[in-house]
């Protein structure tokens, strides 16, 4: 055969080129989105072509230049009324620009930038052979003990991809709450989950537990996504639309041409309450609700404390800020079937994580278990489906973030000989030694228990409010007895510090640089001033309050 | 814009607590006297409050209102009765008392940290205590009153667990295990009241669409906001629990035993004299002005719960052995006839009631502080390892008889009044429930009177041949309190002439009338 005749076996005569729309991109209102990627693109080049030695200035300085850009896109983009009046859906359909979408992109920027401080830090540890150290490997790809290891450690490498890869996870979660089509929403996912597989697995010590919770995370992770990708592929054949808008008006009976290569299945209500309950889980899996919750205790303590604090917040903020833009703006239609769903997980995610975690002898386990019972309280104002639920939703998830990655920054100053000392009997008397450290930790845990005049109590009360307004009374009393629950095991670790002799060999309390006492300081700044003085941001997250349609 | 007074009287003691805690660890007298100025300036203007209140003028008085939360509905107002400024005024007195017993009681034994403070820490935290106290008297918003009553819990947990007395028949190592104990119960007792009392204030925005007290007793009251008669119920009862806790009522009092037992006997007064005295005052105010209904609908059950309150603290204190559990539980008796008297429904029992709040509050520090000088000296608090003490330490003996007497409701101490008060507005209406209640005053009588003797009297036990009578510092406290229980005993008059008018709105917020007097009746 002549090749002309072969290649025309796997291809057909293109239409001609003219006949193709151009896709009609907003860069500007993408912006945020796009400056975070392309700086992790620059990261990738910084690897490649900078010298060893500047590789960690360059990438710490592109990735806080680049945070900050973004943030300072989304809030020109809010300033300029995308978030109440203009918004809109931008990218042919992909992606929203509306209120919940750029209030969520701020927190995780902001969250990012935070992380990014605690990922930055290299005072903690002592220096290795004269070279400063931060939280990662020296270098991933060398077994766990081996010399080669030991090699890299002496030659002062650093996994200084963290950066780049951080960034990227930033982009992915930048993208998840806006997606406003099921394929962008997938796509999402991805990008940000396999950039923190990997950061899971780059603990500097204790690394064959770092790799063990990375690999966990992946699997179960990877398992979740075959399930959000199986219900997104029954939700194609039940609507004949990945639009999320689309999806909708098929779900509330206004769209009634059916697509004739779908004719057999779609209006098939059984495929989407299956493909609903696909997707509704993979979701789920992200934030962390019971019984979908079993990989985030060990994944926590496994992975390098700057990504736990990270990933804590930031791809909660994200995950559900997907989930409510799912069941605002594709399942309304829905909504008694998946409320009581719903409901139920509410309610064994508060109780489930807060009953589990009085039993924690693991700083770090303890923390997961507490990030459990917050999904559960702030699924309560999920299911409120109301426009107060929204925004309190998204006022709960500003005020948290920052608590988290607080309250891991303060993790990682406790340290003895073999790194963190993250076991629960080595914090005993930490209010004697470094009465300040233990003060501001007090005050998140404090937060975290939703005690007065802290953001976990505006947040709480917010939750609730809209729970009780939406009708779901029993869910804020479930919600109340859970806090109480929650509030012993906070107060024990309290105890603990103040109250108990501090152990002769206990940890040392190590002087941070002012990265990390720059996040903890801001950590607790937000805490206070949303605890105190919440009305402004409450504003804030009730203008953004209203999703695109 | 007029002076904010209020807000004065609470933020005096809030910044004197940040500035307390803010002294160079050395500098330790300069935090206490600190401490003490700060105590004292507040008193001057609490002072001023009570000279400035009208008794006979509009319901709340000196009024403060601004936005704060838009959003949930809660401003920040503040305004007081004078069921409030009575016991504005009782915790202002009481403070500097407290702090001046307790002018040791923080010296730290070893030198820790060169940044642990601990006797700043103690200062500044009771000056928190009683800035967050002032602030929930003063609140007239549900919102603001819930946010103080729950994070008062915070300074007081860490006074009561990281601070004990010095000697510990067990040893230093179970002293803080039990402190901890303590610390915890009270936090979790206190805290699970206040969350189920969260979920009513949530309940109450969704019913009433604010939070001020005076606009929605004001929409209750001309039928403008209706409530269902079981939403009102689960209210009150919401409210209710929360305030119980910290009255405490039994059955939920068992975590006060613990926590005055282990601290020392300043927070031990600061906890019962001052602090509980927010659970009783939240009822007068909160339960019955916003749900009247359900209060009446409770009453059956709430005075059931107050008589045994009465009868069961009387008794177990009488077979204590641990002098401060002694006094927590004749506390959990006392704290019964104020509920006792709130709940009779009658102007005597209110009046009573809030004037026992007082008198309690008085007797109790003087009873408890002598107690604790006491303690310190022999260094047990154990009733058995006393005996004989008024002859080697008489001023001592004589002031602790007085404080007793007191406790046991002396006709002319002030406590009598109070009592008397409630037992006749409690008679008139429930006749068979004042009887027994007066059951109550005869087991005080008893565990006083054994107490006194078993300590006081009798032969000098080896132990005890040494101790010193009462230092200058300790006259101080004393003297000054005594003083109080015999004039307010004597003239109870300026008390019940500003709390009288108050009672009276309370009362008619309930829409009952005092019972006629039966012989009116019959005619």
């Amino acid at each position: 055969m002549s090749a002309p005749a072969v290649h025309s076996l796997w291809t057909t005569a293109a239409e001609p080129i003219s006949k193709i729309d151009a896709p009609k991109i907003e860069y500007g209102q993408l912006s945020p989105t796009l400056i975070v990627i392309g700086a992790a693109l620059v990261g990738v080049l910084i690897e490649a072509f900078v010298p060893r030695r500047s590789r960690y200035y360059a990438q710490v300085f592109v990735s806080v230049v680049a945070l900050c850009a973004a943030f300072a896109a989304v809030v020109a983009l809010a300033a300029d009324g995308f978030g109440t009046t203009k918004a809109h859906i931008a990218a042919m359909g992909a992606i929203a620009v509306d209120g919940p979408a750029l209030f969520l992109q701020g927190t995780i920027l902001l969250a990012g930038l935070v992380g990014l401080f605690t990922f930055a830090e290299r005072r903690l540890d002592p220096a290795a052979h004269g070279n400063r150290v931060d939280s990662f490997a020296a270098q991933a790809a060398s077994v766990p003990g081996s010399d080669s290891e030991q090699a890299a450690v002496k030659a002062g490498f650093t996994t200084t991809e963290v950066f780049p890869l951080l960034l990227f996870a930033v982009g992915g979660m930048l993208i998840f709450p806006a997606a406003n089509d099921l394929v962008t929403l997938f796509v999402a996912l991805e990008v940000f989950s396999l950039p923190l597989y990997l950061l899971c697995a780059l603990a500097r010590r204790k690394r064959l537990m770092s790799q063990e919770a990375a690999v966990k995370y992946f699997l179960l992770g990877a398992f979740a996504s075959a399930f959000t990708l199986f219900g997104i592929a029954l939700l194609y054949g039940y609507a004949g639309s990945m639009s999320y808008a689309r999806i909708a008006q098929v779900v509330d009976g206004t769209v009634t041409d059916v697509d004739p290569a779908l004719a057999n299945t779609m209006g098939n209500d059984a495929l989407l309450l299956v493909g609903g309950a696909m997707l509704l889980m993979g979701l789920l899996f992200k934030v962390g609700a019971v019984p979908f919750h079993m990989w985030t205790p060990d994944v926590y303590q496994g992975a390098p404390t700057p990504v736990t604090g990270f990933m804590a917040a930031a791809t909660k903020v994200a995950a559900f800020g997907a989930l409510l833009r799912l069941l605002y703006v594709v399942l309304p239609g829905l909504r008694w079937d998946w409320r009581p769903v719903m409901w139920a997980v509410a309610i064994i995610t508060m109780l489930g994580g807060a009953i589990v975690a009085i039993t924690q002898t693991d700083i770090k386990r303890l923390l997961a278990y507490s990030s459990i019972a917050h999904a559960g309280f702030i699924l309560a104002g999920v299911i409120a489906t109301s426009k107060d639920g929204v925004s309190s939703v998204l006022f709960y998830l500003a005020g948290y973030s920052f608590v988290t990655i607080g309250a891991f920054a303060v993790v990682t100053l406790v340290r003895d000989a073999g790194g963190e000392a993250t076991h629960l009997s080595k914090w005993a008397g930490l209010g004697r030694r470094s009465p300040l450290v233990a003060a501001v930790f007090a005050v998140f845990l404090l937060a975290f228990a939703g005690i007065p005049l802290t953001s976990g109590f505006a947040g709480k009360f917010a939750v609730f409010k809209a729970a009780a307004d939406g009708g779901a009374a029993p869910l804020v009393v479930i919600g109340v007895i859970s806090s109480a629950i929650a509030a012993f095991f906070y107060i024990r670790v309290i105890v603990l510090m103040f109250f108990s002799e501090p152990r002769p060999e206990g940890p040392t309390v190590a002087v941070p640089s002012p990265l990390t006492t720059l996040a903890i300081g801001l950590g607790v700044a937000v805490t206070l001033v949303l605890g105190v003085a919440p009305q402004y941001f409450l504003d804030l997250a009730n203008q953004a309050g209203v999703f695109v349609r | 814009m007029s002076f904010p007074l209020l807000t004065a009287t609470a933020a005096l003691p809030a910044l004197g607590a940040v500035a307390t805690a803010a002294v160079p660890a050395a500098r330790r007298t300069a935090a206490k006297w600190l401490a003490l100025v700060v105590s004292l300036a507040t008193l001057a203007l609490a002072i001023t409050v009570l000279v400035r209140f009208d008794p006979d003028g509009s319901r709340y008085q000196l009024t403060e209102s601004h936005a704060w939360i838009k959003d949930f509905g809660v401003r920040y107002e503040l305004g007081v009765d004078g069921i409030a400024v009575a016991l504005i005024a009782l915790t202002a007195v009481l403070i500097p008392f407290i702090i001046l017993a307790g002018w040791h009681d923080a010296d730290p034994l070893e030198t820790g940290s060169r940044r642990w403070r601990p006797t700043q820490g103690f200062f500044a935290l009771i000056l928190a205590v009683e800035a967050m106290v002032i602030v929930s008297f003063e609140a007239t918003d549900v919102f603001l009153f819930y946010i103080f009553f729950e994070a008062m819990l915070i300074p007081m947990y860490f006074l009561i667990g990281g601070f004990g007395d010095r000697a510990h028949e067990h040893g230093e190592e179970t002293a803080a295990t039990q402190r901890s104990y303590a610390a915890v119960k009270f936090l979790l007792y206190n805290l699970a009241g206040g969350l189920i009392m969260l979920a009513a204030v949530i309940g109450l925005y969704v019913v009433a669409g604010n939070f001020s007290l005076t606009a929605i007793a004001e929409a209750r009251a001309n039928g403008s906001l209706h409530m269902a008669t079981s939403t009102e119920r689960w209210l009150f009862l919401g409210f209710f629990f929360a305030f119980a806790v910290k009255a405490p009522l039994w059955p939920l009092h068992t975590w006060l035993p613990n926590a005055m037992q282990e601290s020392t006997a300043p927070v031990a007064v600061l906890i019962t004299a001052v602090v509980d005295k927010v659970g009783t005052f939240a009822m007068l105010r909160f339960c019955l002005q916003l749900f009247p209904e359900a209060s009446k609908w409770a009453t059956p059950v709430i005075l059931v719960l107050a008589l045994i309150s009465i009868v069961y603290g009387a008794l177990l204190a009488v077979g204590q052995r641990d002098i401060k559990r002694l006094v927590a539980y004749a506390s959990i008796s006392h704290f019964g006839f104020i509920i006792m008297g709130i709940f009779a429904m009658t102007s005597q029992g209110q009046s009573g009631a809030t004037l026992y709040m007082v008198n309690h509050g008085i007797s109790t520090a003087a009873l408890m502080l002598v107690a604790g000088f006491l303690i310190s000296r022999r260094g047990s608090r154990l009733i058995a390892d006393y005996g004989g003490v008024q002859k080697v330490a008489p001023v001592l003996a004589g002031t602790f008889l007085i404080g007793g007497l007191a406790t046991l409701s002396l006709p002319g101490l002030a406590p009598f009044v109070s009592e008397f008060l409630v037992l006749v507005g409690t008679f008139t209406r429930y006749p068979v429930i004042g009887v027994i209640a007066t059951f109550g005053i005869v087991l005080a009588a008893l565990y006083t009177l054994v107490l006194y003797q078993r300590t006081m009297t009798g032969p000098v036990k080896p132990e005890v041949s040494a101790m010193p009578d009462l230092r200058v510092r300790e006259l101080v406290v004393v003297a000054p309190l005594i003083v109080l229980l015999i004039f307010l005993g004597v003239y109870p008059k300026p008390v019940t002439d500003i709390v009288n008018p108050a009672v009276k709105q309370t009362m008619s917020d309930v829409q009952k009338k005092d019972p006629k007097p039966e012989v009116e009746a019959a005619k």
